[in-house]
């Protein structure tokens, strides 16, 4: 009988650190599916972010390097210039890419780099606590806006895809989620592209990738993914934007 | 040619196959060195976003592998210090050249030596260090590029070599064909090239099961020892019948030994030492002198490396000092009216 699900070459067999019902399980898996049906897994160079993800490259079985926080891009610019041959993506978070990397990323697409970014947005700071991120919405309660996130105080949610979708080198972003089995093929789909892209030398792709984060949303598993579909998704609309 | 080119070009003949780096002056000669010649050799230049860009690019080109620069002046170092620190954690080699100018804050852009704790303490956070060369002219500049990356690759650390803006703007003629100048090669199976016949490589300086971070910084204690130990250089001039030697490096030593040769036609016993590595500080340059000799520090600071001499000789002998900084050099006539008093 043919097999035809499995456990991917490029994910070591190994319990992972995430809370239960946590997206960044889904989204390693999904990158190391597309690796080995790709078949670039000698190939690949990840770059790992500061985050809840820090240690993807305990979970990954192919070459990766550390980034500072927020500097994934840098790094990924220099490896790819210096090996334009290999395929590099980085994996970063909400606070990563669009707070204290904002600078690295928006240059980084601006030259056009052709890399892959894999962007998490879970809304929050999972590693440290769950506080604000760029991308947490009005009136969500973090550890650092006890009342709710106000646009007074805090400003708005970062929509930083939209702002990179302006740039001429950017040449694909879609965003996706994983709040349903529909939403995970179709980000899966989203990540094959942007490496089909880099393969085929497009340049700059990014997935912006909605992912739930139950433990500092304060739901449920079940909760969090309905509270992507039914409030988040508003905020931040799936779909293709250039 | 400027020491600041003579650095770019001796860092190309030194095999850098990678250079990112942020316009501020004095050293903007180097990166638009950097920026014609680097392409025109098949090698990578990138101008970055930010000083802080431009570290983490050379964290990135030398985890391929390759030999990877960034130069910038003291306020743009400062920013790359966390890049440093994560290069240093992660047992990279990589050379980071700062010409230094007047701090703190915006300072000047007038030449100084007042970034010396920065580069030869851990300037960024953690128990690391990097190696600190201070050339003095530019052929020297030029010279010590090819000790740099040796270094960077043979102990994968961060090598910093510290000028000033005097020496970076200095023009001099230079001889660019040395043949005691080689390129030491070094394999380097961690690099991340892609996963092909071989476990996958991590390049990374987090550790978070307990005990292993310290085991990991213990490592790099062990090669600070052995860089300790076998690193040390230095350049002696006229110390063996001297009542007081004088200690200075880079552009300052220049004109500590203009002095030095005034005093000595007048029949003074004058000497100079002149750190070439500033880490390792060169102790053993002062360990055979007995305690009646005088040592006077001289730098473009208020009083930096002098700490270093005082640590050598611990209270066996007298330290003295003179510096100026933010715009003031101490002159030949203020160091020769210093050594008279002190005689």
């Amino acid at each position: 009988m043919e097999k035809i699900y499995t456990h991917p070459k490029s994910l070591r067999q190994v319990p992972t650190h995430y809370c239960p019902g946590c997206g960044h399980g889904i989204a390693h898996r999904l990158i190391a599916e597309l690796v080995d049906e790709l078949g670039i897994r000698e190939k690949v160079i990840g770059v790992a972010p500061v985050g809840c993800a820090v240690i993807a490259y305990d979970y990954w079985d192919f070459d990766c390097s550390e980034s500072a926080h927020g500097r994934a891009l840098a790094i990924a610019t220099a490896i790819k210039r210096v090996r334009p041959k290999n395929i590099v993506f980085t994996y970063q978070g909400d606070g990563d890419l669009a707070a204290i990397g904002t600078n690295e990323t928006i240059h980084a697409a601006n030259r056009g780099e052709n890399v892959t970014v894999i962007f998490i947005n879970n809304a929050i700071y999972g590693m440290t606590g769950g506080q604000m991120a760029p991308t947490t919405l009005l009136n969500q309660k973090t550890a650092t806006t006890p009342k709710g996130r106000e646009a007074h105080l805090q400003g708005y949610p970062l929509k930083i895809s939209e702002m990179l979708a302006l740039l001429p080198g950017v040449k694909y972003i879609e965003r996706t989620s994983l709040h349903s089995p529909q939403e995970i093929i179709k980000t899966k789909k989203a990540i094959k592209q942007a490496f089909l892209n880099q393969i085929n030398g497009i340049g700059f792709s990014m997935v912006e990738i909605l992912s739930p984060c139950p433990t500092y949303w304060g739901l449920n598993p079940q909760k969090a993914l309905t509270w992507i579909k039914d409030v988040m998704v508003k905020e931040f609309p799936l779909g293709r934007l250039k | 040619m400027s020491g600041n080119e003579a650095i770019a070009e001796g860092a190309i003949q030194a095999g850098c196959q990678f250079y990112a780096g942020y316009p501020i002056t004095p050293q903007n000669e180097l990166t638009a060195y950097m920026a014609l010649h680097m392409p025109e050799k098949g090698k990578i230049f990138v101008q970055a976003e930010s000083e802080i860009s431009a570290i983490n690019m050379v964290y990135g080109a030398s985890a391929t592998g390759v030999r990877a620069m960034t130069s910038s002046s003291s306020p743009g170092i400062s920013l790359k210090q966390e890049g440093i620190s994560y290069i240093a954690g992660a047992n990279l080699p990589a050379v980071i050249v700062n010409i230094m100018r007047g701090g703190p804050g915006l300072g000047n852009i007038w030449p100084a030596q007042s970034d010396y704790f920065q580069a030869t303490r851990s300037g960024g956070h953690g128990d690391y260090h990097c190696i600190v060369l201070a050339p003095a002219s530019v052929q020297e500049s030029f010279d010590i590029m090819y000790r740099a990356f040796n270094l960077a690759d043979q102990y994968l650390t961060p090598v910093m070599i510290l000028g000033d803006g005097m020496l970076g703007q200095m023009m001099e003629p230079i001889e660019i064909k040395n043949p005691k100048l080689k390129i030491k090669n070094y394999t380097k199976p961690w690099a991340l090239t892609g996963a092909k016949n071989r476990e996958a490589n991590i390049v990374k300086s987090f550790y978070m099961i307990e005990g292993d971070l310290e085991k990991a910084n213990l490592r790099l204690q062990k090669k600070y020892k052995v860089i300790q130990e076998k690193e040390q250089a230095y350049e002696e001039t006229n110390v063996n019948d001297a009542e007081i030697i004088l200690v200075a490096y880079g552009s300052m030593s220049r004109i500590a030994k203009a002095a030095l040769k005034t005093l000595r036609k007048q029949g003074k016993k004058v000497g100079l030492i002149r750190p070439i590595t500033l880490w390792p500080f060169p102790r053993n340059a002062f360990l055979k002198f007995d305690k009646n000799v005088k040592y006077l520090a001289i730098e473009m600071s208020y009083g930096q490396m002098v700490e270093d001499v005082m640590l050598t000789v611990r209270d066996k002998t007298q330290v003295n000092f003179l510096g100026r900084s933010g715009g003031g050099v101490p002159k030949e006539e203020e160091i020769i009216r210093k050594v008279n008093k002190l005689l």
